[in-house]
């Protein structure tokens, strides 16, 4: 969006970041997806479609999900932003992640950050879902490897393993 | 700002019109911080919702259901659970696409809408808000600010019915909603709303007429289903052809009435 004649100025937002409390100039016409990117160099979160439709650019914002490419960056000023950089790390995953990787519902891997936090916003919300509820809860992801199958079973055995640690 | 401003909420439908180029205001205006905007209450004659109600808060609120479920059915229809999260109900009626799913229940229901601007408030009914493809009667000084659902009076049963191409995330081929009041077998009232069949969501006005007093049995609920096609302009687009929206409309018009009754029924 350029403006004839006009100067778009940054803007100073401050938000929650995967725990830490973050402060970045935006210009205000940026979308999430592209400050998390481009100018916090956090590559996880994907951008797809750019149009709310792929589910790829999902973050979880004060813990609903939500297309990052859909929001301007401005918006969460103040608020708290969940990317896949803050689910797990290496030697401690999310117990998600190695759900996603004990069954092989990662091929090429471009859907799997969106798809881990909607089947973490899902878990938050609902710890014991159907196989109805995860397939609803993913329906705003797309993958175009995988078929589902292997995505929505990790998902349904990360629920039960989380029940046995009675979490 | 006039004209050189936009209101921006949810931001579903203006970040894609923005990208797309489809519009270029000079200002942005985000709303949505404005707590005071997202609740839904009751009140002694209606129920009233935010506007900056988002469709996920509308979908699961106990209040809805109790007292418009048809709202709450349409809105957990709404794209994806992500769209859900961040998309308004003020959104979706002020954005005027006819095939917004909040606005036909609404219509049901006979809902009014609060408007606020600059130079005061006022209250229209929701069937004189749409004037065409997303074009409504709010002013550019004016604000959507509250959604206002009377509440039935007994006896009365309402459906809400979406066709797409598929569940998730897809804008409906037709939509319909319908209340219905029957009192000894007669229907003292009915309601039928139809969304996505011409250029803003419409009321099937002679099918009510046609119903009204009359004894709702299977063959009358046909020909009012025939009546209504009547009253549509439904166009072909990238997701149905019109003939196709015109059968199914007269299918939807006849399972919502049904569905509607037999409510009342249990």
């Amino acid at each position: 969006m350029k403006l004839k004649g006009d100067i778009m100025i940054k803007q100073k937002i401050q938000f929650v970041l995967n725990g830490k409390s973050v402060e970045v100039a935006v210009k205000p016409n940026t979308t999430l997806v592209d400050v998390l990117r481009y100018q916090l160099k956090l590559t996880g979160t994907k951008r797809g479609c750019d149009r709310g439709n792929c589910g790829a650019c999902t973050v979880l914002l004060d813990g609903k999900s939500v297309y990052s490419c859909l929001i301007l960056a401005p918006k969460v000023n103040n608020r708290e932003v969940l990317t896949i950089e803050g689910l797990g790390e290496p030697g401690n995953l999310h117990p998600l992640q190695e759900a996603f990787m004990e069954h092989n519902a990662v091929q090429c891997g471009f859907c799997t950050p969106g798809m881990l936090l909607s089947a973490k916003a899902l878990l938050d919300d609902t710890p014991h879902p159907t196989k109805k509820e995860v397939k609803t809860a993913i329906s705003g992801n797309l993958c175009r490897c995988t078929g589902y199958i292997q995505i929505i079973e990790a998902i349904l055995d990360a629920a039960e393993r989380n029940a046995k640690k009675g979490r | 700002m006039g004209e050189a401003g936009k209101v921006i909420a949810g931001g579903t439908e203006v970040v894609i019109y923005l990208k797309t180029r489809r519009i270029s205001p000079k200002y942005l205006i985000d709303i949505s911080d404005l707590k005071e905007l997202e609740y839904i209450k009751e009140n002694e004659e209606f129920l009233s919702v935010g506007s900056l109600s988002t469709h996920s808060t509308i979908e699961k609120s106990p209040l809805i259901k109790k007292r418009a479920h048809i709202l709450g059915d349409s809105a957990s229809q709404i794209g994806t659970i992500q769209i859900r999260n961040m998309g308004t109900i003020g959104g979706n009626l002020a954005n005027a696409s006819p095939a917004a799913d909040t606005a036909t229940p609404l219509l049901a229901l006979g809902a009014s809408l609060e408007l606020m601007g600059t130079s005061g408030k006022r209250v229209v009914p929701i069937e004189t808000f749409f004037i065409h493809v997303n074009k409504t009667i709010l002013q550019s000084n004016e604000l959507l600010t509250e959604i206002q659902i009377p509440y039935p009076p007994p006896n009365t049963g309402a459906a809400f019915m979406k066709i797409g191409r598929r569940a998730a995330h897809d804008l409906s081929i037709v939509n319909v909603a319908t209340t219905v009041t029957v009192t000894e077998d007669v229907c003292k009232n009915i309601c039928i709303a139809l969304g996505s069949v011409a250029p803003t969501p419409i009321r099937a006005k002679k099918a009510e007429a046609f119903l009204k007093e009359k004894t709702l049995e299977k063959a009358t609920i046909k020909k009012a289903s025939e009546i209504a096609l009547e009253e549509i302009q439904p166009i072909s687009d990238v997701r149905a052809s019109a003939n196709y929206r015109k059968e199914v409309s007269k299918v939807l018009v006849r399972m919502t009435i049904q569905k509607a009754i037999d409510e009342i029924e249990r």
